[in-house]
């Protein structure tokens, strides 16, 4: 079995927000950038399908030279190799067409990537990929177990759970449940050194037309001080008379 | 053109968000020149979508459209789209959703922004505010498609009233099998869901284990509300990872959010800041949690929340 598993390089989830003067792009000062942590689930998941039934995992990503240190940190917890497509990450739609390509190239049977980045939030890109590809897909997965050909997958619905079959070759939106908080890994001096010698491998990308821009950005406006009470009478009068929301 | 809505409905049931969703088109189509046509699976005769802004009801029938399936629905309102010539197609932020939306703005090669919180800011091109950063910041994105796919955050329009009364038409579209099998649904049904939740409880490792957490059912359940819980507890098996809320869990834009015993981690407060009142009862006065909210109580969960759920029944007492 074949597993691609995508990458997205993301700022930290502690990282403070800002963007350049004129609001058009994202401020990278001082930014420290992780592997999205919705893809890591998939990752950490993806070995276990590598150590328990001998599967390939490659990660990819779609950007500049600046996201090789969060595909490297892939490679030194487990991944066999690593591809960067150099384009920039412009929309979903445009992500979605480049790495179509690189699963067509790498005839890979399995694709996990995250519901969603933790940066742009579009959740899009595993669902155009499934289309593009012509695979079936399951979104926001909590499990995922593969027998031969066959999948049983579950995926996170408002409210519950449900549990789905499919068939291989298949694109996975993951989260958190595919492996838990705990069975993920922090990379060791063994594998940094490794990763340095693992293939990575950089494929030009095609401007393939993005089909939406972003114009601007804005911080949200600063909120008004807490209003601190005693008790909960007044709480309850406050929500009911000021904030009239009970 | 028209804009087509997908008004999910429950057993039947059209929810608030998806009003709140069909209320929103109309306030685009007004502004266009154009009427909003509501496309649902399941029977809305006596649903009376018009009130909430609708002009127009389409019945997409299919056995397969019985029970939900990503695939087939994406296929179902793309052919609709097209029969319509609908040129926007509107889509709530449920979990469904946010599954078929990708499929569907692939099938008619549309751009698609979800987390969108507002009306569009022009309408050639096509520009919509939404959320990025899981609510830290928001954008402005112009989409450049002919066709055109929009996610409504939940809370982010509100329900709006019309007078309108919405004919319904019957539309059959042609599915085939889909490749992916739901075998079984395992949902909750006495339960306020969070997705849904006008109001959210939520309590972190101040509760100090999960023998503490009778109080916090009770206090939701006295408020018709929804339980949730931060990342560490959740972590730490007090609660079930589907009451995990945060960037990593789920997002909460509720009217309501009460954090009891949370401090207030970023990714904690990233998660639920779509919600319109926050309120924060805990011990530290310098928990994170205070900056961010709207309300708050420093003193200990144990003697607060008992009282809040007293003064509460009292409250409803009167108010009756």
């Amino acid at each position: 079995m074949k597993i691609l598993v995508c990458i997205s390089h993301v700022p930290d989830t502690t990282s403070k927000i800002n963007f350049n003067a004129d609001q058009t792009e994202f401020d990278t000062n001082g930014v420290q950038y992780v592997i999205n942590p919705n893809d890591e689930f998939g990752l950490t998941r993806a070995l276990w399908f590598k150590e328990k039934q001998g599967a390939a995992v490659h990660v990819v990503n779609v950007g500049g030279s600046e996201t090789e240190p969060t595909l490297r940190k892939a490679l030194a917890i487990g991944a066999d190799e690593a591809l960067r497509v150099d384009q920039p990450a412009t929309d979903g739609y445009s992500v979605a067409q480049a790495l179509a390509q690189v699963v067509k190239e790498g005839q890979y049977d399995l694709v996990i990537a995250g519901r969603e980045s933790i940066d742009y939030n579009g959740g899009m890109v595993p669902g155009m990929l499934a289309k593009l590809c012509g695979f079936g897909f399951v979104n926001t997965c909590i499990s995922l177990e593969i027998d031969g050909g066959s999948v049983t997958a579950v995926r996170e619905i408002d409210g519950g759970k449900e549990t789905l079959k499919t068939t291989l070759p298949l694109i996975i939106g993951g989260q958190k449940g595919l492996v838990e908080e705990s069975d993920l890994r922090i990379p060791n001096m063994r594998g940094i050194m490794q990763a340095r010698t693992k293939p990575l491998h950089v494929k030009t990308g095609e401007t393939t037309g993005a089909k939406s821009q972003t114009l601007r950005y804005e911080k949200p406006t600063p909120k008004q001080a807490v209003t601190l009470v005693d008790n909960a009478e007044q709480l309850i009068n406050l929500l009911h008379n000021e904030a009239k929301v009970i | 053109m028209p804009i087509l809505v997908y008004a999910e409905s429950d057993q039947g049931i059209f929810k608030k968000s998806t009003q709140e969703l069909i209320s929103f088109g109309r306030a685009m189509a007004d502004q266009m020149n154009t009427e909003v046509v509501a496309a649902v699976t399941q029977d809305a005769s006596s649903a009376n979508l018009g009130q909430y802004g609708a002009q127009k009801v389409l019945h997409l029938q299919h056995a397969t459209l019985a029970n939900f399936n990503a695939e087939s629905v994406a296929e179902a309102l793309s052919q609709a789209a097209r029969a319509t010539q609908a040129d926007i197609v509107i889509v709530s932020s449920s979990a469904n959703s946010r599954y078929m939306a990708p499929l569907m703005a692939m099938n008619l090669e549309a751009g698609y922004v979800p987390n969108v919180v507002g009306l569009p800011s022009s309408y050639g091109p096509l520009t919509v505010p939404h959320n990025v950063f899981t609510n830290k910041a928001s954008a402005y994105t112009a989409l450049q498609s002919s066709i055109r796919v929009i996610g409504l955050s939940k809370n982010a329009y509100g329900v709006h009233h019309y007078d309108t009364s919405a004919g319904i038409s019957n539309y059959s579209p042609e599915l085939g099998a889909s490749s992916v099998e739901v075998t079984s649904t395992d949902k909750a049904s006495n339960k306020v869901m969070i997705a849904d939740a006008e109001v959210v409880v939520s309590a972190g490792r101040g509760l100090k284990g999960p023998e503490n957490w009778a109080m916090i059912e009770e206090l939701a359940e006295v408020m018709g509300a929804a339980t949730a819980c931060s990342k560490p507890v959740s972590d730490l098996g007090w609660r079930p990872h589907s009451e995990h809320v945060g960037q990593t869990g789920k997002p909460v834009a509720a009217n309501l959010y009460i954090a009891i015993g949370i401090s207030g981690a970023i990714q904690h407060l990233a998660g639920i800041n779509s919600s319109k009142v926050k309120v924060v009862i805990n011990t530290d006065p310098e928990a994170p949690f205070f900056k961010a909210a709207d309300y708050g109580i420093v003193g200990d969960a144990f003697e607060v929340v008992p009282d809040l759920i007293q003064k509460l029944k009292e409250f409803q007492a009167q108010n009756a």
